[in-house]
Protein backbone atom coordinates (compact mmCIF):
# COMPACT_ATOMS: atom_id res chain seq x y z
CA UNK A 1 0.00 0.00 0.00
CA UNK A 2 1.45 2.91 -1.40
CA UNK A 3 1.77 5.76 1.81
CA UNK A 4 -0.09 8.74 1.10
CA UNK A 5 1.98 11.05 2.50
CA UNK A 6 4.31 9.63 -0.46
CA UNK A 7 1.95 9.98 -3.58
CA UNK A 8 1.10 13.57 -2.49
CA UNK A 9 5.04 14.47 -2.51
CA UNK A 10 5.65 12.41 -5.85
CA UNK A 11 2.93 15.02 -7.29
CA UNK A 12 4.85 17.72 -6.31
CA UNK A 13 7.91 16.30 -7.67
CA UNK A 14 6.68 15.98 -10.76
CA UNK A 15 5.47 19.21 -11.20
CA UNK A 16 9.17 20.05 -9.90
CA UNK A 17 10.33 18.06 -12.39
CA UNK A 18 9.38 20.18 -15.23
CA UNK A 19 11.16 23.17 -14.31
CA UNK A 20 13.91 21.74 -12.90
CA UNK A 21 16.27 22.80 -15.77
CA UNK A 22 15.25 26.69 -15.10
CA UNK A 23 15.96 26.35 -11.38
CA UNK A 24 18.99 24.18 -11.47
CA UNK A 25 20.45 27.77 -13.12
CA UNK A 26 19.20 29.88 -10.45
CA UNK A 27 20.29 27.04 -7.43
CA UNK A 28 23.99 27.63 -8.70
CA UNK A 29 23.64 31.18 -9.74
CA UNK A 30 22.74 33.13 -7.04
CA UNK A 31 25.29 31.69 -4.65
CA UNK A 32 28.18 32.74 -7.37
CA UNK A 33 26.43 36.46 -7.32
CA UNK A 34 26.35 36.27 -3.70
CA UNK A 35 29.96 35.55 -3.03
CA UNK A 36 31.44 37.32 -6.32
CA UNK A 37 29.65 40.54 -5.23
CA UNK A 38 29.59 40.27 -1.48
CA UNK A 39 32.79 38.33 -0.91
CA UNK A 40 34.94 40.46 -2.96
CA UNK A 41 33.04 43.50 -3.32
CA UNK A 42 32.20 44.15 0.08
CA UNK A 43 34.74 42.25 1.39
CA UNK A 44 37.35 44.63 -0.20
CA UNK A 45 35.93 47.08 2.46
CA UNK A 46 35.47 45.22 5.17
CA UNK A 47 38.16 42.67 6.09
CA UNK A 48 37.98 41.19 9.48
CA UNK A 49 34.90 40.00 11.65
CA UNK A 50 35.83 38.61 15.08
CA UNK A 51 39.15 37.95 13.50
CA UNK A 52 37.73 35.69 10.85
CA UNK A 53 37.73 36.96 6.64
CA UNK A 54 34.64 38.48 5.71
CA UNK A 55 34.65 36.13 3.27
CA UNK A 56 35.02 33.18 4.84
CA UNK A 57 32.90 34.83 7.64
CA UNK A 58 30.23 35.67 5.83
CA UNK A 59 29.54 32.36 4.17
CA UNK A 60 27.78 30.16 6.61
CA UNK A 61 25.16 33.01 7.50
CA UNK A 62 24.48 33.02 3.20
CA UNK A 63 23.73 29.61 3.31
CA UNK A 64 21.56 29.46 6.38
CA UNK A 65 19.73 32.50 4.56
CA UNK A 66 19.37 30.80 1.16
CA UNK A 67 17.21 27.78 3.12
CA UNK A 68 15.48 30.29 5.04
CA UNK A 69 14.27 32.17 1.99
CA UNK A 70 13.86 29.27 0.33
CA UNK A 71 11.75 27.40 2.63
CA UNK A 72 9.66 30.89 2.64
CA UNK A 73 9.21 31.44 -0.84
CA UNK A 74 8.38 27.72 -1.69
CA UNK A 75 5.44 28.14 1.34
CA UNK A 76 3.23 31.70 -0.40
CA UNK A 77 2.49 31.34 -3.69
CA UNK A 78 2.65 27.09 -3.73
CA UNK A 79 0.32 26.93 -1.31
CA UNK A 80 -2.14 29.66 -2.06
CA UNK A 81 -2.23 28.73 -5.76
CA UNK A 82 -2.96 25.25 -5.01
CA UNK A 83 -6.28 26.21 -3.37
CA UNK A 84 -7.33 29.20 -5.38
CA UNK A 85 -6.07 28.42 -8.84
CA UNK A 86 -4.52 24.61 -9.65
CA UNK A 87 -7.00 23.12 -7.45
CA UNK A 88 -4.68 20.06 -7.17
CA UNK A 89 -5.94 20.22 -3.78
CA UNK A 90 -9.29 19.76 -4.15
CA UNK A 91 -8.59 16.75 -6.40
CA UNK A 92 -6.70 15.55 -3.35
CA UNK A 93 -9.12 16.05 -0.91
CA UNK A 94 -11.75 13.89 -3.25
CA UNK A 95 -9.57 10.64 -2.45
CA UNK A 96 -8.92 8.82 1.31
CA UNK A 97 -5.71 11.26 1.47
CA UNK A 98 -6.06 13.25 4.76
CA UNK A 99 -5.50 16.68 5.31
CA UNK A 100 -2.12 15.57 7.20
CA UNK A 101 -0.84 13.61 4.40
CA UNK A 102 -1.14 16.60 2.34
CA UNK A 103 0.55 18.85 4.32
CA UNK A 104 3.33 16.36 5.49
CA UNK A 105 4.12 15.81 1.54
CA UNK A 106 4.33 19.35 1.04
CA UNK A 107 6.76 20.28 3.51
CA UNK A 108 9.31 17.11 2.57
CA UNK A 109 8.87 18.88 -1.15
CA UNK A 110 10.20 22.02 0.43
CA UNK A 111 12.20 20.57 2.19
CA UNK A 112 13.79 18.75 -0.62
CA UNK A 113 13.70 21.64 -3.05
CA UNK A 114 15.72 23.29 0.29
CA UNK A 115 18.53 20.66 0.25
CA UNK A 116 18.91 21.06 -3.54
CA UNK A 117 19.69 25.16 -3.07
CA UNK A 118 21.93 24.22 0.03
CA UNK A 119 23.71 21.90 -2.41
CA UNK A 120 23.97 23.87 -5.14
CA UNK A 121 25.89 26.43 -2.31
CA UNK A 122 28.39 24.02 -1.21
CA UNK A 123 29.69 23.01 -4.62
CA UNK A 124 29.80 26.65 -5.48
CA UNK A 125 31.76 27.03 -2.21
CA UNK A 126 33.66 24.19 -2.74
CA UNK A 127 34.86 25.07 -6.31
CA UNK A 128 35.83 28.35 -4.54
CA UNK A 129 38.50 26.49 -2.56
CA UNK A 130 36.85 27.38 0.73
CA UNK A 131 34.59 24.70 2.16
CA UNK A 132 35.35 23.25 5.39
CA UNK A 133 34.14 19.71 6.59
CA UNK A 134 32.38 21.53 9.68
CA UNK A 135 30.41 23.71 7.27
CA UNK A 136 29.68 20.20 4.48
CA UNK A 137 28.65 18.61 7.24
CA UNK A 138 26.14 20.47 9.23
CA UNK A 139 24.89 22.83 6.50
CA UNK A 140 22.07 20.07 5.26
CA UNK A 141 20.28 19.58 9.32
CA UNK A 142 20.78 23.21 10.25
CA UNK A 143 18.99 24.12 6.79
CA UNK A 144 16.71 22.05 6.81
CA UNK A 145 16.31 23.10 10.12
CA UNK A 146 15.46 26.62 9.26
CA UNK A 147 13.59 26.51 5.78
CA UNK A 148 10.84 23.91 8.13
CA UNK A 149 11.11 26.51 10.97
CA UNK A 150 10.14 29.68 8.79
CA UNK A 151 7.71 26.98 5.62
CA UNK A 152 5.09 25.38 8.17
CA UNK A 153 4.06 28.84 9.66
CA UNK A 154 3.74 30.47 6.34
CA UNK A 155 2.36 27.37 4.83
CA UNK A 156 -0.81 28.02 7.57
CA UNK A 157 -0.41 31.70 6.63
CA UNK A 158 -1.21 31.32 2.59
CA UNK A 159 -3.95 28.63 3.11
CA UNK A 160 -5.45 31.15 5.30
CA UNK A 161 -5.43 34.22 2.88
CA UNK A 162 -7.53 34.44 -0.32
CA UNK A 163 -5.84 37.42 -1.54
CA UNK A 164 -2.03 37.29 -2.86
CA UNK A 165 -1.49 40.88 -1.72
CA UNK A 166 -0.82 39.74 1.58
CA UNK A 167 2.69 38.01 0.63
CA UNK A 168 4.10 41.67 0.00
CA UNK A 169 3.57 42.61 3.41
CA UNK A 170 4.82 38.96 4.69
CA UNK A 171 7.82 40.09 2.32
CA UNK A 172 8.21 43.39 3.61
CA UNK A 173 7.60 43.27 7.32
CA UNK A 174 8.59 39.54 8.09
CA UNK A 175 10.95 38.36 6.05
CA UNK A 176 13.30 40.81 4.71
CA UNK A 177 14.03 42.24 8.39
CA UNK A 178 14.55 39.30 9.46
CA UNK A 179 17.05 38.17 6.45
CA UNK A 180 18.84 41.98 7.24
CA UNK A 181 18.91 41.53 10.90
CA UNK A 182 19.49 37.96 11.85
CA UNK A 183 23.20 38.62 11.63
CA UNK A 184 23.82 37.55 7.81
CA UNK A 185 25.43 40.67 6.87
CA UNK A 186 26.83 41.74 10.22
CA UNK A 187 27.33 40.56 13.76
CA UNK A 188 24.16 41.29 15.94
CA UNK A 189 26.24 42.91 18.15
CA UNK A 190 26.19 45.54 16.04
CA UNK A 191 22.29 46.59 16.37
CA UNK A 192 20.90 48.95 19.11
CA UNK A 193 20.80 46.53 22.80
CA UNK A 194 17.03 47.07 22.18
CA UNK A 195 16.39 45.71 19.19
CA UNK A 196 18.87 42.74 20.05
CA UNK A 197 16.41 40.56 21.57
CA UNK A 198 14.12 40.76 19.11
CA UNK A 199 17.02 39.73 16.51
CA UNK A 200 16.48 36.31 18.90
CA UNK A 201 13.15 35.85 17.92
CA UNK A 202 13.88 35.09 14.28
CA UNK A 203 14.72 31.75 13.70
CA UNK A 204 17.14 32.63 10.78
CA UNK A 205 19.74 34.28 13.70
CA UNK A 206 19.71 30.77 15.41
CA UNK A 207 20.58 28.65 12.21
CA UNK A 208 23.23 31.26 11.52
CA UNK A 209 24.61 31.00 15.12
CA UNK A 210 24.46 27.41 14.53
CA UNK A 211 25.97 27.25 11.31
CA UNK A 212 29.39 29.77 12.13
CA UNK A 213 29.74 27.80 15.23
CA UNK A 214 30.20 24.62 13.09
CA UNK A 215 31.91 25.97 10.58
CA UNK A 216 34.47 27.58 12.87
CA UNK A 217 34.45 24.68 14.98
CA UNK A 218 32.99 26.97 18.22
CA UNK A 219 29.95 24.89 18.96
CA UNK A 220 28.89 23.52 22.17
CA UNK A 221 26.67 20.80 22.97
CA UNK A 222 24.58 23.18 24.93
CA UNK A 223 24.51 26.11 22.39
CA UNK A 224 23.63 23.63 19.63
CA UNK A 225 20.67 21.79 21.43
CA UNK A 226 19.21 25.22 22.43
CA UNK A 227 19.50 26.29 18.60
CA UNK A 228 17.79 23.42 17.32
CA UNK A 229 15.06 23.06 19.63
CA UNK A 230 13.88 26.59 19.39
CA UNK A 231 13.90 25.90 15.55
CA UNK A 232 11.70 23.08 16.33
CA UNK A 233 9.37 24.49 18.72
CA UNK A 234 8.73 26.84 15.41
CA UNK A 235 8.66 23.75 13.32
CA UNK A 236 5.90 22.05 15.31
CA UNK A 237 3.68 25.59 16.15
CA UNK A 238 3.61 26.20 12.60
CA UNK A 239 2.85 22.14 11.88
CA UNK A 240 -0.17 22.60 14.21
CA UNK A 241 -1.24 26.29 12.45
CA UNK A 242 -0.95 24.62 8.84
CA UNK A 243 -3.57 21.79 9.94
CA UNK A 244 -5.48 23.99 11.59
CA UNK A 245 -5.87 26.61 8.28
CA UNK A 246 -6.00 23.67 6.07
CA UNK A 247 -8.78 22.02 7.71
CA UNK A 248 -10.37 25.26 7.99
CA UNK A 249 -10.38 25.89 4.26
CA UNK A 250 -10.90 22.43 2.96
CA UNK A 251 -13.87 21.19 5.42
CA UNK A 252 -15.94 24.30 4.45
CA UNK B 1 -20.06 -0.64 13.83
CA UNK B 2 -23.08 0.67 14.87
CA UNK B 3 -24.32 4.56 13.42
CA UNK B 4 -26.53 7.21 14.73
CA UNK B 5 -29.35 4.88 13.24
CA UNK B 6 -28.63 2.00 14.37
CA UNK B 7 -26.78 -1.16 12.84
CA UNK B 8 -25.96 0.08 9.28
CA UNK B 9 -28.62 -0.57 6.36
CA UNK B 10 -26.80 -2.22 3.36
CA UNK B 11 -30.00 -0.76 0.80
CA UNK B 12 -28.73 2.36 1.80
CA UNK B 13 -25.92 4.25 0.15
CA UNK B 14 -26.31 7.55 1.78
CA UNK B 15 -28.56 8.73 5.10
CA UNK B 16 -29.11 11.88 5.75
CA UNK B 17 -31.61 13.77 8.08
CA UNK B 18 -31.57 17.93 8.91
CA UNK B 19 -28.34 18.40 7.28
CA UNK B 20 -27.46 21.63 7.03
CA UNK B 21 -24.47 23.62 6.11
CA UNK B 22 -24.04 27.42 6.71
CA UNK B 23 -21.33 29.69 5.24
CA UNK B 24 -21.05 32.14 8.39
CA UNK B 25 -24.41 33.68 8.72
CA UNK B 26 -25.56 32.50 5.10
CA UNK B 27 -27.44 29.15 5.24
CA UNK B 28 -26.67 27.30 2.20
CA UNK B 29 -28.57 24.18 2.69
CA UNK B 30 -31.18 24.38 5.12
CA UNK B 31 -31.78 21.15 7.08
CA UNK B 32 -32.90 18.70 4.37
CA UNK B 33 -33.36 14.68 4.74
CA UNK B 34 -31.54 12.90 1.50
CA UNK B 35 -32.09 8.72 1.03
CA UNK B 36 -30.05 7.26 -2.16
CA UNK B 37 -30.23 3.24 -2.27
CA UNK B 38 -27.34 1.31 -3.27
CA UNK B 39 -27.61 1.22 -6.94
CA UNK B 40 -29.85 4.00 -7.78
CA UNK B 41 -28.79 6.84 -9.76
CA UNK B 42 -29.97 9.37 -7.54
CA UNK B 43 -30.60 13.62 -9.16
CA UNK B 44 -30.17 16.55 -7.68
CA UNK B 45 -32.16 19.80 -9.15
CA UNK B 46 -31.76 23.06 -8.75
CA UNK B 47 -31.35 26.80 -9.98
CA UNK B 48 -27.75 28.15 -9.22
CA UNK B 49 -27.39 28.93 -5.87
CA UNK B 50 -30.01 26.29 -4.96
CA UNK B 51 -27.41 24.70 -2.23
CA UNK B 52 -26.99 21.25 -4.70
CA UNK B 53 -22.90 21.20 -4.72
CA UNK B 54 -23.20 21.97 -0.89
CA UNK B 55 -24.74 19.03 -0.49
CA UNK B 56 -22.76 17.17 -3.06
CA UNK B 57 -19.90 18.36 -0.98
CA UNK B 58 -21.29 17.05 2.09
CA UNK B 59 -22.84 13.85 1.05
CA UNK B 60 -19.20 12.58 -0.23
CA UNK B 61 -17.57 13.51 2.96
CA UNK B 62 -15.24 16.13 1.45
CA UNK B 63 -17.39 18.99 3.82
CA UNK B 64 -18.84 18.41 7.39
CA UNK B 65 -22.30 19.14 8.09
CA UNK B 66 -23.33 22.60 9.98
CA UNK B 67 -25.58 20.13 11.74
CA UNK B 68 -27.29 17.21 10.88
CA UNK B 69 -26.53 13.11 10.82
CA UNK B 70 -25.01 11.69 7.89
CA UNK B 71 -24.17 8.08 7.07
CA UNK B 72 -22.16 7.12 4.06
CA UNK B 73 -21.93 3.99 2.92
CA UNK B 74 -22.48 2.35 6.22
CA UNK B 75 -20.09 4.55 7.54
CA UNK B 76 -20.06 7.74 10.11
CA UNK B 77 -18.18 10.78 7.90
CA UNK B 78 -17.53 12.35 10.70
CA UNK B 79 -15.29 9.54 11.78
CA UNK B 80 -14.38 7.92 8.80
CA UNK B 81 -14.30 10.12 6.05
CA UNK B 82 -11.07 9.55 4.57
CA UNK B 83 -12.06 5.54 4.20
CA UNK B 84 -15.14 6.29 3.18
CA UNK B 85 -13.83 8.52 0.06
CA UNK B 86 -11.68 5.89 -0.87
CA UNK B 87 -14.94 4.06 -2.18
CA UNK B 88 -16.50 7.41 -3.93
CA UNK B 89 -15.59 8.99 -7.38
CA UNK B 90 -15.91 12.48 -6.86
CA UNK B 91 -16.43 14.79 -9.87
CA UNK B 92 -16.39 18.32 -8.85
CA UNK B 93 -18.24 21.01 -10.37
CA UNK B 94 -14.57 22.26 -11.66
CA UNK B 95 -12.06 19.83 -13.08
CA UNK B 96 -9.70 20.84 -10.81
CA UNK B 97 -7.13 18.33 -13.13
CA UNK B 98 -3.25 19.78 -13.26
CA UNK B 99 -3.12 21.42 -16.31
CA UNK B 100 0.83 21.31 -16.64
CA UNK B 101 1.56 18.04 -16.02
CA UNK B 102 0.44 15.32 -19.05
CA UNK B 103 -3.52 13.41 -19.50
CA UNK B 104 -2.08 10.16 -18.57
CA UNK B 105 -0.16 11.66 -15.26
CA UNK B 106 -2.99 13.14 -14.49
CA UNK B 107 -4.74 9.85 -14.02
CA UNK B 108 -1.97 7.82 -12.43
CA UNK B 109 -1.02 10.54 -9.59
CA UNK B 110 -4.86 10.34 -8.71
CA UNK B 111 -4.61 6.79 -8.57
CA UNK B 112 -1.74 6.81 -6.70
CA UNK B 113 -3.68 8.83 -3.55
CA UNK B 114 -5.82 5.66 -3.20
CA UNK B 115 -2.65 3.52 -2.38
CA UNK B 116 -2.51 1.39 -5.55
CA UNK B 117 1.05 0.40 -6.99
CA UNK B 118 2.72 2.10 -9.76
CA UNK B 119 2.43 -0.57 -12.19
CA UNK B 120 -1.48 -0.97 -10.92
CA UNK B 121 -1.68 3.10 -11.43
CA UNK B 122 -0.61 2.43 -15.24
CA UNK B 123 -3.10 0.08 -16.02
CA UNK B 124 -5.62 1.60 -14.74
CA UNK B 125 -4.73 4.65 -16.30
CA UNK B 126 -4.89 3.03 -19.54
CA UNK B 127 -8.19 1.78 -19.12
CA UNK B 128 -9.43 5.41 -18.05
CA UNK B 129 -7.94 6.69 -21.12
CA UNK B 130 -9.71 4.76 -23.53
CA UNK B 131 -13.28 4.91 -21.02
CA UNK B 132 -12.92 8.82 -21.96
CA UNK B 133 -11.50 8.24 -25.31
CA UNK B 134 -8.76 10.00 -24.60
CA UNK B 135 -5.91 7.72 -25.69
CA UNK B 136 -4.58 9.90 -28.66
CA UNK B 137 -3.99 12.40 -26.15
CA UNK B 138 -2.56 10.40 -22.93
CA UNK B 139 0.73 12.16 -23.88
CA UNK B 140 -0.26 15.61 -24.26
CA UNK B 141 -0.28 18.17 -21.64
CA UNK B 142 -3.68 18.31 -19.90
CA UNK B 143 -3.70 22.13 -20.58
CA UNK B 144 -3.65 21.83 -24.01
CA UNK B 145 -7.21 19.87 -23.97
CA UNK B 146 -10.57 21.18 -25.07
CA UNK B 147 -12.76 22.26 -22.43
CA UNK B 148 -15.21 18.72 -22.77
CA UNK B 149 -11.92 16.51 -23.05
CA UNK B 150 -11.09 18.03 -19.73
CA UNK B 151 -14.06 16.96 -18.43
CA UNK B 152 -14.02 13.96 -19.83
CA UNK B 153 -10.70 13.54 -18.15
CA UNK B 154 -12.13 14.75 -14.57
CA UNK B 155 -15.02 11.91 -14.90
CA UNK B 156 -12.46 9.41 -15.80
CA UNK B 157 -10.21 9.88 -13.34
CA UNK B 158 -12.85 10.07 -10.73
CA UNK B 159 -13.44 6.14 -11.92
CA UNK B 160 -10.03 5.32 -11.46
CA UNK B 161 -10.27 3.54 -8.23
CA UNK B 162 -13.34 1.56 -9.33
CA UNK B 163 -15.67 3.59 -6.51
CA UNK B 164 -19.16 1.89 -5.34
CA UNK B 165 -20.60 5.26 -5.45
CA UNK B 166 -20.09 7.78 -7.61
CA UNK B 167 -20.54 11.69 -7.20
CA UNK B 168 -21.14 14.23 -10.36
CA UNK B 169 -21.39 17.82 -10.39
CA UNK B 170 -22.78 19.02 -13.41
CA UNK B 171 -20.76 16.66 -15.61
CA UNK B 172 -22.43 17.83 -18.85
CA UNK B 173 -22.30 21.13 -18.57
CA UNK B 174 -20.02 22.58 -21.51
CA UNK B 175 -20.09 19.57 -23.36
CA UNK B 176 -21.48 19.35 -27.17
CA UNK B 177 -25.11 17.52 -27.64
CA UNK B 178 -22.74 14.56 -29.33
CA UNK B 179 -20.46 14.47 -26.02
CA UNK B 180 -23.04 15.10 -23.85
CA UNK B 181 -24.64 11.56 -25.36
CA UNK B 182 -20.89 10.07 -24.86
CA UNK B 183 -20.79 11.15 -21.03
CA UNK B 184 -24.94 9.71 -20.54
CA UNK B 185 -23.63 6.29 -22.10
CA UNK B 186 -20.78 5.60 -19.97
CA UNK B 187 -23.17 6.72 -16.78
CA UNK B 188 -25.03 4.40 -18.15
CA UNK B 189 -22.95 1.65 -18.23
CA UNK B 190 -21.89 2.47 -14.49
CA UNK B 191 -25.61 2.30 -13.50
CA UNK B 192 -25.97 -1.27 -15.09
CA UNK B 193 -22.70 -2.39 -12.97
CA UNK B 194 -24.91 -1.18 -9.99
CA UNK B 195 -22.78 1.42 -8.97
CA UNK B 196 -24.54 4.02 -6.74
CA UNK B 197 -24.75 7.35 -9.34
CA UNK B 198 -25.54 11.10 -7.75
CA UNK B 199 -25.82 13.98 -10.17
CA UNK B 200 -27.02 16.89 -10.65
CA UNK B 201 -27.47 18.52 -13.71
CA UNK B 202 -29.51 21.55 -15.06
CA UNK B 203 -30.61 19.64 -18.32
CA UNK B 204 -34.02 17.87 -17.62
CA UNK B 205 -33.99 15.52 -20.60
CA UNK B 206 -30.53 14.37 -18.58
CA UNK B 207 -32.34 13.49 -15.49
CA UNK B 208 -35.72 12.03 -16.74
CA UNK B 209 -33.49 9.63 -19.17
CA UNK B 210 -30.64 8.56 -16.28
CA UNK B 211 -32.45 9.25 -12.72
CA UNK B 212 -34.85 7.16 -11.15
CA UNK B 213 -34.98 9.64 -8.28
CA UNK B 214 -34.89 13.23 -8.26
CA UNK B 215 -35.00 15.78 -5.90
CA UNK B 216 -35.77 19.07 -6.61
CA UNK B 217 -33.77 21.84 -4.08
CA UNK B 218 -34.44 25.60 -4.42
CA UNK B 219 -32.97 28.18 -1.14
CA UNK B 220 -30.90 25.37 0.23
CA UNK B 221 -34.32 23.35 0.49
CA UNK B 222 -36.08 20.06 -1.07
CA UNK B 223 -39.23 21.44 -2.83
CA UNK B 224 -40.07 18.28 -4.25
CA UNK B 225 -39.20 14.83 -4.45
CA UNK B 226 -39.94 11.33 -6.33
CA UNK B 227 -39.52 9.60 -9.76
CA UNK B 228 -39.22 11.70 -12.76
CA UNK B 229 -42.74 10.73 -13.53
CA UNK B 230 -44.03 11.51 -10.50
CA UNK B 231 -43.10 14.43 -9.68
CA UNK B 232 -44.66 15.29 -13.49
CA UNK B 233 -48.14 13.54 -12.35
CA UNK B 234 -48.11 15.62 -9.28
CA UNK B 235 -47.33 19.22 -10.14
CA UNK B 236 -48.45 19.58 -13.78
CA UNK B 237 -51.04 18.79 -15.50
CA UNK B 238 -50.42 16.10 -18.58
CA UNK B 239 -50.01 18.85 -21.35
CA UNK B 240 -48.57 21.93 -21.64
CA UNK B 241 -49.37 25.04 -24.26
CA UNK B 242 -46.88 27.82 -24.92
CA UNK B 243 -47.97 31.12 -26.30
CA UNK B 244 -44.61 33.23 -27.88
CA UNK B 245 -44.61 36.44 -27.94
CA UNK B 246 -41.87 39.05 -29.40
CA UNK B 247 -42.84 41.59 -26.40
CA UNK B 248 -43.00 40.41 -22.71
CA UNK B 249 -45.91 39.09 -21.87
CA UNK B 250 -47.27 40.90 -18.78
CA UNK B 251 -50.06 39.64 -16.27
CA UNK B 252 -52.45 42.05 -18.61
CA UNK B 253 -51.65 39.78 -21.30
CA UNK B 254 -52.51 36.74 -19.29
CA UNK B 255 -55.98 37.77 -17.87
CA UNK B 256 -58.08 36.13 -20.41
CA UNK B 257 -56.26 32.91 -19.70
CA UNK B 258 -58.22 32.39 -16.69
CA UNK B 259 -60.70 30.42 -16.76
CA UNK B 260 -58.71 27.39 -19.19
CA UNK B 261 -56.22 26.90 -16.83
CA UNK B 262 -55.61 27.36 -13.34
CA UNK B 263 -52.03 26.78 -13.88
CA UNK B 264 -50.19 28.94 -15.51
CA UNK B 265 -46.90 31.19 -15.34
CA UNK B 266 -46.08 34.39 -16.92
CA UNK B 267 -42.09 34.27 -18.43
CA UNK B 268 -39.93 36.91 -20.51
CA UNK B 269 -41.02 35.91 -23.71
CA UNK B 270 -43.60 33.54 -23.51
CA UNK B 271 -46.90 32.24 -21.01
CA UNK B 272 -46.87 28.47 -20.11
CA UNK B 273 -50.46 26.97 -19.64
CA UNK B 274 -50.79 23.69 -18.10
CA UNK B 275 -53.81 22.01 -19.20
CA UNK B 276 -55.39 18.47 -19.37
CA UNK B 277 -56.23 18.84 -23.33
CA UNK B 278 -53.76 20.91 -25.29
CA UNK B 279 -55.76 21.14 -28.21
CA UNK B 280 -59.05 22.13 -26.71
CA UNK B 281 -56.76 24.46 -24.80
CA UNK B 282 -55.18 26.27 -27.58
CA UNK B 283 -58.46 26.84 -29.15
CA UNK B 284 -60.05 28.31 -26.52
CA UNK B 285 -57.31 30.85 -26.35
CA UNK B 286 -57.57 31.54 -30.05
CA UNK B 287 -60.86 32.41 -29.09
CA UNK B 288 -60.70 34.39 -26.14
CA UNK B 289 -58.62 36.87 -28.91
CA UNK B 290 -55.00 36.23 -28.21
CA UNK B 291 -52.85 36.41 -30.62
CA UNK B 292 -49.42 35.19 -30.13
CA UNK B 293 -47.02 35.12 -32.19
CA UNK B 294 -46.79 31.48 -31.80
CA UNK B 295 -48.18 28.98 -30.31
CA UNK B 296 -46.97 25.35 -29.19
CA UNK B 297 -48.48 22.13 -27.59
CA UNK B 298 -46.22 18.91 -25.72
CA UNK B 299 -46.56 16.91 -23.17
CA UNK B 300 -45.58 18.46 -19.60
CA UNK B 301 -41.62 17.81 -18.69
CA UNK B 302 -39.42 18.03 -15.44
CA UNK B 303 -38.59 21.64 -17.20
CA UNK B 304 -42.37 22.13 -16.49
CA UNK B 305 -42.11 20.90 -12.94
CA UNK B 306 -39.22 22.93 -12.09
CA UNK B 307 -40.94 26.27 -13.52
CA UNK B 308 -44.23 25.50 -11.33
CA UNK B 309 -41.76 24.90 -7.93
CA UNK B 310 -39.83 27.58 -8.39
CA UNK B 311 -41.14 30.26 -10.54
CA UNK B 312 -37.89 29.88 -13.00
CA UNK B 313 -36.49 27.94 -15.81
CA UNK B 314 -33.44 25.90 -15.38
CA UNK B 315 -31.79 26.92 -18.36
CA UNK B 316 -30.77 30.27 -18.24
N1 LIG C 1 -17.38 28.31 0.47
C1 LIG C 1 -18.45 29.13 0.47
N2 LIG C 1 -18.44 30.25 1.20
C2 LIG C 1 -19.51 31.08 1.22
N3 LIG C 1 -20.65 30.87 0.55
C3 LIG C 1 -20.72 29.76 -0.21
C4 LIG C 1 -19.62 28.84 -0.30
N4 LIG C 1 -19.99 27.84 -1.12
C5 LIG C 1 -21.24 28.12 -1.54
N5 LIG C 1 -21.68 29.27 -1.00
C6 LIG C 1 -23.02 29.87 -1.21
O1 LIG C 1 -23.99 28.89 -0.94
C7 LIG C 1 -25.05 28.96 -1.88
C8 LIG C 1 -25.23 27.62 -2.53
O2 LIG C 1 -24.10 27.36 -3.32
P1 LIG C 1 -23.94 26.03 -4.15
O3 LIG C 1 -22.63 26.10 -4.84
O4 LIG C 1 -24.19 24.87 -3.26
O5 LIG C 1 -25.14 26.17 -5.19
P2 LIG C 1 -25.47 25.28 -6.49
O6 LIG C 1 -26.86 24.82 -6.33
O7 LIG C 1 -24.43 24.26 -6.69
O8 LIG C 1 -25.41 26.37 -7.65
P3 LIG C 1 -24.88 26.24 -9.17
O9 LIG C 1 -26.01 25.68 -9.97
O10 LIG C 1 -24.60 27.65 -9.55
O11 LIG C 1 -23.67 25.39 -9.15
C9 LIG C 1 -24.68 30.07 -2.86
O12 LIG C 1 -25.39 31.23 -2.49
C10 LIG C 1 -23.21 30.27 -2.65
O13 LIG C 1 -22.85 31.61 -2.85
MG1 LIG D 1 -23.05 23.91 -8.08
Amino acid sequence: MANPTITVLERHMLLYQRLWRASAFSLFILPVLFLTSIGLGVGGYIHQVDGHDYLQWITPGLIASTAFQTGANESTYGVLSEFEWVGGIKAMRSTPVRIQDMIRGWLIYVLIATELAVAAFLIVIWLAGALTPGLAISAPFVCGAVSLAIATPTTAFSAAINDQDWFLVLARFVILPATLFSGVLFPISQLPAFIQPLSYLSPLTHAVELMRDFAFGTATPMTVALHFAYLLAWIVAGWFLANITYRRRLTD
Amino acid sequence: MDTEFGPPLDDMAVLGRDLTKRFGEFTAVDAINIDVYSGECFGLLGPNGAGKSSTMRMLSCISQPTSGALTVLGTDPRREAARIRGRLGIVHQENNLDLDIKVVENLTTYARYFGFSRSECRRRAAEMLEFAQLEQKAVSKAGELSGGMQRRLAIARALVNSPEMVFLDEPTTGLDPQMRHVVWQRLLELKQRRTTLVVTTHYMEEAEQLCDRIVIMDHGHIVAEGTPQMLIKENVSQEVVELWFSETPTEETAAPLKGISEQFDVLADRIVLYVANGEEAAKEVHRRGLTPERLTIRRSTLEDVFLRLTGRTLAE
